[in-house]
């Protein structure tokens, strides 16, 4: 449905976006993840034709963007970052207006306005003035003209920043509603947001293309095997690691035994293996058998966000606690 | 076409729902309706004065009412066409709506006339309003209507010309004071290159008289239909919109 090949965006001075390639299906809901200033909105704004590429070709629906942009505005529904209100106007005078702009007319433009009030959740604010509407509601009526005409592709520009976490869901709610009929992009620099969402990320940082896959691929590729971690503490006195970490070893069906962090007379393992199910009941009976205590056993689950700082190569957060334990060390 | 028609009654719409096509309407009014008393009362003190001095001066109201008025009424505009065009493109850069039309499936050329088209419509309101005026001299006295509609023509013409200057400087910023007051500037700048041909005759000054909008008005004023004052505006008229469309164009492969 979207085919982008080798698509650079230059600006004057910087370069937005850099060899980016990829393909998205129909029917798809797809995460474009990247930190701020990434190339997020400049990808959508060439997707969009309302910028052309530098270098590079990028197709909608089979139409090029920059040859046949009519087409490809015909079959695109857009909400940029910020939604595109005429504040002047009503909610219906402007979706009207809207659906005339991309082409409706008649019954069907009256039919499609209050479909998509109903959809997005806005028929009690209708009549009202756009300038009077909160942020949430403004986000609908800007989500509503993106569908007016029904697209087959919806581009959506962090469609839930500035949301508070109740609008954030019905937003969440509404967009998922929209995935059968729809093929849609939508951006982000929150990652689960990309976990409730969607089913595919593209990751790109600094303008580059990091990672592209579905998102239970890329958890289970970021993650390798499965994973628990163990903290061991010592029953009197010191706990010595490296035997607790041999001893872990010797388990069967362990494959790596990582030492992760040690605190007072506590430390922290982790655990890999194929079948973790089994292998905790395992990990447990064999430390409390060699007479130390079992202070957490859980399986360690990978966020995106760190699969995001693995794959990008920054830095991951210390672990909140850490700096705590530390100071209460000391 | 459609879309030329949509993107204009949405134009008209804001202009509307706003102040400020009322407060145009009222300015224009108001100031032509107080030339309109001033040309009057003075048309009527010559009057009287050649009828006391018993000579027959020869009075014709079309010369010594209406073409002034419609002088002034031409420089006035001058001064009101920033404050039509001035939002135009400006407004929809600052606000992000560009992004909408620009990503509808509409063309640049329609998105451009359609809103200059808004611009020269709420114009012809402006001038509508002070026709009212001249509905009393046919009241009360008998001059031609053919050099007043030669004029009236003229005056929108001109008023067109500029308007689509306004369109082009209004995609330049997206602060809608500094649109209108360059917009201003040049049409100000517009007027007095007229000057200059008073006490200069070179052909730089020749030149520049040409250029002035308002030089291209005198013989509309007076009721001449000449092609070659309609050529310049029309010229203008394109030039401007030809350069908003070049500006919205390199605004896309700029920014
Ligand atoms: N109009 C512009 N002119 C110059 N540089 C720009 C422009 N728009 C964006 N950029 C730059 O391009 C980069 C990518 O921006 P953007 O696509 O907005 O990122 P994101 O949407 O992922 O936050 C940033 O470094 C930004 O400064
Ligand atoms: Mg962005």
């Amino acid at each position: 449905m979207i085919t982008v090949k080798e698509v650079t965006k230059r600006y004057a001075r910087n370069t937005a976006v850099d060899h980016i390639s990829f393909e998205v299906e129909k029917g798809r809901i797809v995460g474009f993840l990247g930190p701020n200033g990434a190339g997020k909105t400049t990808t959508m704004r060439m997707l969009t034709c309302f910028l052309p590429p530098t270098s590079g070709t990028a197709t909608v629906a089979g139409f090029d963007v920059l040859e046949q942009p009519l087409e490809v505005k015909k079959r695109i529904g857009y909400l940029p970052e910020l939604p595109p209100l005429y504040l002047e106007m009503r909610t219906v005078e402007y979706l009207t207006f809207v659906g005339k702009l991309k082409g409706l007319s008649g019954t069907e433009l009256r039919q499609r306005v209050d479909t998509v009030c109903e959809r997005c959740a806005i028929p009690d604010v209708k009549k009202k003035l756009l300038a009077k509407l909160s942020k949430g509601y403004r986000q609908r009526v800007g989500l509503a003209q993106a569908i007016i005409h029904n697209p087959e592709v919806l581009i959506l520009d962090e469609p839930t920043a500035g949301l508070d976490p109740k609008q954030i869901n019905e937003t969440r709610d509404l967009i998922k509603g929209l995935a059968g009929d729809h093929t849609i992009i939508l951006s982000t620099h929150i990652l689960p947001e990309v976990e409730q969402t969607c089913q595919q990320v593209i990751i790109i940082n600094k303008g580059k293309l990091v990672a592209t896959d579905s998102v239970n691929n890329l958890q289970s590729r970021a993650r390798g095997a499965e994973s628990v971690l163990v903290e061991v503490a010592g029953r009197n006195g010191d706990l010595d690691a490296a035997m607790v970490q041999q001893r872990l070893e010797k388990v069967a069906g362990v494959s790596r035994v990582a030492f992760k962090e040690k605190r007072q007379n506590r430390s922290t393992f982790e655990v890999e293996s194929q079948k973790d199910r089994f292998l905790r009941g395992d990990l447990a009976r064999a430390v409390v058998e060699s007479g130390w205590d079992l202070n957490e056993l859980r399986p360690s689950a990978v966020s995106l966000e760190e699969i995001f700082l693995q794959l990008t190569g920054e830095q991951p957060a210390p672990p909140g606690e850490e700096p705590a334990a530390k100071g209460a060390g000391k | 076409m459609r879309n030329i028609w949509i993107i204009c009654r949405k134009e008209l719409h804001s202009y509307f729902v706003s102040p400020i096509a009322y407060l145009l309407l009222t300015m224009f009014a108001v100031i032509m309706g107080f030339f309109f008393w001033n040309v009057l009362g003075y048309f009527v003190f010559l009057g009287m004065e050649s009828q006391m001095r018993g000579e027959m001066y020869p009075m014709n109201v079309n010369e010594q009412v209406i073409r002034p008025l419609l002088s002034n009424m031409s420089v006035v505009g001058l001064f009101l066409i920033p404050m039509i065009t001035m939002r135009l493109f400006a407004e929809e850069k600052r606000t992000g709506t560009i992004e909408l039309l620009a990503t509808s499936p509409v063309r640049d050329a329609e998105v451009i006339l359609g809103k200059w088209l808004a611009a020269v419509i709420l114009y012809g309101c402006m001038m509508l309003l002070t026709s009212l005026n001249f509905v009393f001299i046919f009241k009360y006295g008998n001059p031609d209507w053919k050099p007043l509609a030669v004029a009236y023509l003229g005056l929108l013409l001109q008023a067109a010309a500029l308007l689509a200057i306004g369109t082009f400087i209004s995609t330049l910023t997206r602060n809608q004071i500094i649109a209108g007051a360059a917009t201003f500037g040049v049409c100000l700048l517009l007027w007095v290159l007229g000057w200059v041909s008073g006490y200069e005759t070179a052909t730089w000054a020749q030149v520049l008289s040409y250029m002035s909008v308002i030089t291209h008005f005198e013989s509309f004023a007076k009721g001449v239909l000449d092609s070659k004052d309609a050529v310049f505006y029309l010229t203008l008229t394109f030039l401007g919109l030809f350069f908003t469309a070049r500006s919205m164009e390199s605004l896309r492969w700029r920014s």
